[in-house]
């Protein structure tokens, strides 16, 4: 039963940092723009003539 | 792309946050174009653009106005418009503030069942009362949090001494919260923090979901907002030009509108001749002259010269303002509109009030003790709200709804599903809604090196009629021939010269009342007569909407001949030179004959009869305000988004339904075992998340309804 002890605080811990994570997340805005992020991986980074 | 913030040695007080929207984005290029066209230029010193909203953040200098924005987005390729103060903020806010609800309990639900669990496959004494301590710190602040949408709802509903959804829901998890605390605290080995947090967790989805829903469809129609005239250009009497916003115009102001733009107030042109398209305000589809004395209205489009208009209403004023307000009031009537969801509640809410009250009154005759009593009332009311109920109606519309968007169609909300499921008779506008409302040219009789300049010269213009004759052109695969001493006269057309010889693009000699335009090349004049072409689907449309059941109709503020000759086309019934009031007139009778009209059109006297229609579509063509007061709208230049529309919202409606039979089916089944005092924990669990699943399956089967 001692297990207990170091179990349930870290199932809790790591429930509080999911948790964390996605209000960080909802404040920077990361679900702003879901379709734009899918299209901008197809940019090419730095392409020559357009400099 | 993340453009690093450049060091702006004048002090940030001079940077300023402007957004646009740009409605022709379609791909990564166009967010690459644009992001990088801004950055690069002088005094911009950020550029963000979100996709899915179709919108352009910039962070520029102050000396850059937003004018000199959207002339360099034009550049990069782009129609913009500046966007307002963010008018979807409180939406956005709501469906923030859900998402977080809903993820505070989840968080909540998995952990409470984890140390359920435990207690059901026997922990014993001390260890138990750990647990139900743990549950109880971490349920507290979760209902707390998650419980607030609820809360807030049921309080607003008694309130108003009405019952909604919300009541039996924030009775049901306050009681069992109340309760499960008590048995903690007395250490009797009975709580129900699991059942509680878990009600919370899958209503909590259902509303999240209708919410992004609402959001979605917000977004695209925002992004097609806007496109009309706002402000105008006013010459003061010392001779400077200035742009003034649309409500800030005065009475005797001199405006400059130019050709292509929307007027913005009322006046009486002092200055030029030209031609107008009235087609938003009265349905008329062949273009107007305007001479010098001639009164003309907002709303109307500049199609010929540039003119001076001195304003005489602005504002409220406006007989666009007339409409708006004759809207207003139409609109009213469909607030009345009771949802599905809360036409079920009222019978189903104070059925499961007095069913609980029942139970506890029967148990406490038959001497099973308050304490006995109260917990089986619990039980009762929580298995009898089940997520089921809650999740029916949403996930039916989320789904269905995406359908649509994928094929053209904006639905607005829920409610306008459920009331083009009731759809039985459909009015159609004629110019912009049958037909496709814009001027088309007739090329047929053109030969290929005619082809050729004519679109050489029309790519030059900006002028309406131009831009279509290069649409119709290109569209063809035609090459354009290289001119020189390329000129535009405004009014008189654009000129050039090809190989020597001279050509033009001009007004022709002959008058008329149709749109027309002449090519000269040398001494030759060829005419080009423009056309307002029916929709290539039309005819299949309504074939299929009358297949429906639907009988369809023409109502339209355009002359007789007209109307008769596109509807006789299409075998309709016809009704022409209707005011926006007589069409608002007709839509009343009709729903008083105990009808439910569609309404489908696009121009603001259009506006009062969309309002007032059982359910409305406006194409995405339409003015601002008939996307406003449509339930729906749709895009491109098909019309079969309308018959879609309806068939899928019989679907959904039809899946609801199922919805719920199946929710009361499960209750007819649940309530007896939760009465008879023998529901624990475990089944409530499991049923709760077994009828969410099957649904949530049930309405996903309509993703294919669409097709």
């Amino acid at each position: 039963m001692s297990g207990l002890a170091f179990l349930i605080p870290i199932a809790l811990g790591l429930g509080m940092l999911g948790l964390t994570a996605f209000f960080w997340a909802m404040k920077r805005g990361q679900f702003e723009d879901l379709d734009g992020a899918a299209q901008r991986i197809l940019i090419d980074e730095e392409d020559e003539d357009e400099r | 792309m993340n453009a690093p913030l450049a060091l702006d040695t004048q002090g940030s007080m001079s940077l300023r946050d402007s957004r646009f929207t740009v409605p022709g984005m379609r791909c990564a290029g166009c967010i690459s174009k644009i992001e990088r066209g801004l950055e690069k230029l002088e005094g911009v010193d950020a550029a963000r653009v979100n996709f899915s909203a179709k919108r352009v953040a910039v962070r520029h200098h102050e000396r850059l106005g937003e004018d000199d924005l959207i002339e360099a987005i034009a550049a990069i390729g782009f129609e913009a418009q500046p966007v307002a103060d963010n008018p979807m903020a409180r939406d956005d806010h709501e469906s923030a503030a859900l998402m977080r609800a809903l993820a505070v309990a989840g968080f909540g639900m998995m952990n409470i069942m984890l140390l359920s669990v435990s207690v059901w496959s026997g922990a014993e004494g001390a260890t138990r009362d750990l647990f139900h301590w743990l549950s109880a710190m971490i349920a507290l602040p979760v209902v707390a949090y998650a419980g607030r949408p609820f809360f807030a709802s049921a309080a607003m509903a008694l309130r108003h001494r009405r019952t909604n959804m919300d009541v039996p829901i924030s009775i049901g998890v306050l009681l069992a919260t109340g309760l499960s605390l008590y048995e903690t605290i007395a250490g009797t080995g009975h709580a129900y923090f699991d059942s509680a947090v878990m009600l919370l967790f899958f209503l909590l989805a259902g509303r999240a979901l209708d919410a992004t829903m609402r959001n979605r469809t917000r977004a695209g129609i925002g992004a097609l907002l806007s496109r009309m005239g706002r402000s105008a250009m006013v010459l003061d009497e010392s001779g400077a030009h200035r742009t003034v916003a649309a409500e800030d115009l005065e009475r005797g102001m001199l405006m400059i509108v130019a050709a292509g733009e929307a007027l913005a107030a009322d006046g009486v042109i002092e200055e030029g001749e030209t031609t107008l398209d009235n087609a938003m305000l009265t349905g008329e589809s062949a273009p107007q002259t305007a001479r010098v004395g001639d009164t003309v209205y907002a709303g109307a489009i500049n199609l010929g010269n540039a003119v001076r208009v001195r304003v005489t209403e602005a504002a409220s004023d406006t007989a666009l303002a007339g409409i708006a307000r004759l809207m207003d009031e139409a609109g009213q009537s469909r607030s009345h509109y009771v949802r599905i969801a809360d036409r079920a509640s009222r019978l189903y809410a104070p059925a499961v009030h007095s069913l609980a009250l029942l139970a506890f009154a029967g148990w406490m005759i038959a001497g099973a003790g308050w304490y006995q009593s109260l917990v089986i009332a619990i039980a009762v009311l929580i298995i009898t709200c089940p997520c089921a109920m809650g999740l029916a109606v949403p996930a039916a519309q989320v789904v269905a709804s995406g359908a649509l968007a994928r094929n053209g169609l904006l639905v607005k909300d829920g409610s306008a599903l459920e009331r083009l499921a009731e759809i039985d008779t459909a009015l159609f506008d004629k110019t912009g809604t049958l037909t496709v409302g814009e001027p088309v040219p007739e090329l047929d009789h053109f030969t290929d090196r005619q082809a050729a300049i004519a679109l050489a010269l029309a790519r030059t213009s900006r002028h309406p009629l131009s831009k279509s004759i290069t649409r119709a052109l290109e569209g063809r695969g035609v090459q354009p021939v290289d001119l020189s001493e390329v000129q535009e006269t405004v009014g008189n057309g654009v000129s050039a010269v090809f190989g020597g010889i001279a050509v033009a693009l001009s007004r022709p000699d002959t008058g008329g009342f149709r749109i027309a335009t002449g090519l000269r090349i040398g001494d030759e004049v060829t005419n080009i007569a423009f056309d307002d072409p029916v929709r290539h689907d039309a005819q299949v449309t309504l074939d299929e909407l009358a297949a429906a059941g639907i009988e369809s109709t023409v109502v339209s503020g355009d002359r007789a001949g007209p109307v008769s000759a596109v509807a006789g086309d299409l075998g309709l019934e016809w009704k022409a030179e209707l005011h926006p009031d007589a069409k608002l007139a007709h839509i009343e009778k009709l729903k008083s004959a105990g009808y439910h009209p569609l309404m489908v059109g696009d121009g603001i006297n259009d506006g009062p009869a969309l309002a007032a229609a059982h359910a409305s579509i406006a194409p995405g063509s339409a003015s601002d305000v008939s996307q406003q007061a449509a339930d729906a709208v749709f895009l491109g230049r098909s019309l079969r988004p309308v018959v879609l529309a309806v068939r899928v919202a019989r679907r959904t409606m039809r899946i609801v339904r199922q919805n719920f039979t199946f929710a009361i089916v499960y209750n007819v089944f649940a309530v007896p075992l939760a009465l008879a005092g023998l529901v624990t924990p475990l089944i409530a669990a499991v049923a709760m998340s077994l009828s969410s699943l099957v649904v949530v399956g049930n309405s996903l089967r309509l993703a294919r309804a669409a097709q």
